[in-house]
């Protein structure tokens, strides 16, 4: 976990308001676990407070990382007005990231996501697929039109796409794709997934006794490092205790706490 | 003595800065990034005497060149710290600023009672001005004969010397500091956060779950520097300046409004090497300034009020 200035080497915009962000720089090689998130200070003065990326795709090789936003606000808008070549101050990595140890060959997986909750998946569907599993990615967007990594997902494994609008794949959310492939498939092994609470709650709720599923939290933060205490979420075996987002998660195994 | 070096009651500084209660945890989440033994002191995050939940999320909202949280003193509670956390600080040679909260003074006395026990716990910050907590907090430092009350009562059963941490949010600050400084203050630290807020222009609510919160961030070292002039004209017990600090210049101004040192709050969750690159940039601004040394400065700023 270090500071440095990362060259951006490549930005597209992969659908309106939604980049890709291509950063090079010696902090790759620490980026060793899916589902760990970069904190980046955005170059303008008067905003202080660094943002949580999650990190969508890593290559050692050519020490080159990718990250996906949405223009949310002045943050996110800044880092889309930057140009190849500009340098970004990260901080990284950052979080626990996804617990794949128990995943072998042929396992039958699940990966899920919702929005801009996909990009931390498509890292993580690489390293499954490595691992030689068989893996089901069930994604759901509000439409066609900010639908992204189709062709990525594809190439990993067997994509399943909702729209809320039905303007693509199944009409609905992701529930849906869960009951359509489940029949298939049987029992998956493990179960990973990203995207908005409601999304979260509907796989532990579909899977409740299952005993690998992990979900990514998200929560407001200022430090990212477990110092301030902004990003907590509550703990659903201790009601009294909380856990922060950013050290203790954002992966969190389904059950642990409150969505 | 070197030029960096600062003695205020029960704190051998070997530089004049330290990170401020609330923005460096318990200390060890920054031990990942470099020695904390090259701070001048850490001012850890307020210990009450049970534990505490904290506020609902979220907590936190930016603001221009600021921030604003309400995190409600989230903390393990004192037998925890004393236990968990103030133990692993040991192994630095850094002087620890233990921060105590309470919501009565009965808990201010039991925390002040044990605390300066733990490891390198050479002082308390009395914490009578958290803008974020209903029972307690605020309301123990706006007024000045609570505060002063408040004080003698750590005063009374602190085994090490104790600072008062002073709330902006005043009509006037001066009669608050005079208050806790004749209450056996052995000094102040200042400014704690101004209490503010955001709306949502979407769902028309406060961004932050608790509706109002704690205003900290460069946007407001001008309140700061006004704050600590007016106060060290008015007492004789030492500062320790915070607000807004985010470079060496603004570490100077600090000295220059009356402070002894310096704490940085917000600026550590932007730059988590915030504070060693200051105590390394401010040897060649002090140059710069034909300033000899830090202690020369204390005295030169208080000659020239007299």
């Amino acid at each position: 976990m270090k500071q440095e200035m990362m060259e951006i080497v490549n930005q597209v915009e992969l659908a309106p308001r939604i980049f890709e962000m291509t950063l090079r720089g010696d902090l790759t090689q620490e980026m060793v676990t899916p589902g760990q998130f970069i904190h980046i200070r955005v170059p303008r003065e008067d905003l202080l407070l660094r943002r949580p990326i999650s990190l969508a795709e890593v290559n050692h090789g050519d020490k080159t990382c990718k990250i996906i936003y949405r223009v949310e606000g002045d943050g996110t808008k800044v880092f889309s007005e930057c140009q190849i070549g500009d340098k970004l101050d990260c901080l990284g990595p950052l979080g626990n990231g996804f617990d794949i140890e128990m995943v072998e060959k042929d396992d039958v997986v699940y990966v899920i996501g919702g929005g801009i909750g996909v990009p931390p998946l498509y890292e993580l569907g690489r390293r499954l697929k490595e691992k030689g599993a068989t893996i089901y990615f069930l994604n759901g967007f509000a439409s066609k039109d900010v639908m992204y990594y189709e062709e990525e997902f594809s190439a990993l494994g067997q994509l399943h796409i909702a729209t809320d609008d039905g303007s693509y794949g199944v009409k609905g959310h992701v529930g849906m794709l869960i009951d359509k492939v489940k029949p298939v498939t049987g029992e998956p092994k493990a179960i990973f997934a990203c995207g908005a609470p409601g999304l979260l709650r509907a796989v532990e709720t579909t899977f409740i006794d299952h005993p690998h599923v992990y979900l990514s939290m998200e929560e407001r933060m200022a430090c990212g490092v477990g110092a301030c205490y902004a990003c907590v979420c509550q703990s659903k075996k201790d009601p009294k205790v909380n856990k922060k987002v950013c050290d203790e998660g954002p992966i969190f195994k389904a059950g642990d706490v409150i969505i | 003595m070197s030029r960096l070096s600062v003695s205020i009651p029960g704190l051998e500084l070997k530089n004049p800065i330290m990170p401020a209660s609330g923005c460096f945890g318990f200390g060890d989440e920054y031990a990942k990034y470099y020695d904390l033994s090259k701070l001048g002191a850490i001012m850890v995050k307020a210990t009450t005497a049970d534990m505490r939940y904290g506020n609902p999320t979220p907590r936190v909202a930016e603001t221009p060149s600021g921030m604003l949280n309400a995190i409600g003193l989230q903390n393990p509670g004192l037998e925890t710290v004393m236990a968990n956390q103030l133990p692993s600080l040991e192994k630095y040679d850094v002087p620890i600023i233990a921060n105590v909260a309470g919501s009565t003074v009965d808990d201010y006395k039991r925390v002040c009672e044990r605390i300066g026990d733990a490891p390198n716990v050479k002082a308390i910050e009395l914490n009578i001005s958290c803008p974020n907590v209903k029972d307690g907090g605020i309301a123990f430092g706006t007024s000045a004969q609570v505060a002063a009350e408040l004080t003698a009562a750590a005063k009374s059963v602190a085994n090490v010397p104790v600072y008062i941490k002073l709330s902006p949010n005043v009509t006037s600050i001066v009669p608050i500091a005079k208050a806790v400084e004749e209450a056996g203050a052995d000094g102040i630290t200042m400014i704690n956060t101004l209490v503010g807020m955001r709306i949502d222009l979407k769902t028309r609510k406060s961004v932050l779950a608790n509706g109002t919160g704690g205003l900290s961030g460069p946007g407001i070292k001008p309140v700061a520097i006004r704050m600590i002039h007016e106060v060290s004209h008015a007492v004789d017990i030492p500062i320790i300046g915070m607000g807004g600090v985010s470079t060496v210049d603004d570490v100077i101004e600090m000295y220059l409004a009356g402070a002894s040192a310096v704490a940085v709050g917000t600026m550590n969750f932007t730059d988590p090497y915030i504070c060693p690159k200051l105590i390394d940039e401010l040897p060649s601004k002090m140059d710069e300034l034909g300033i000899e040394s830090i202690e020369q400065l204390i005295r030169e700023v208080k000659e020239a009020r007299q």
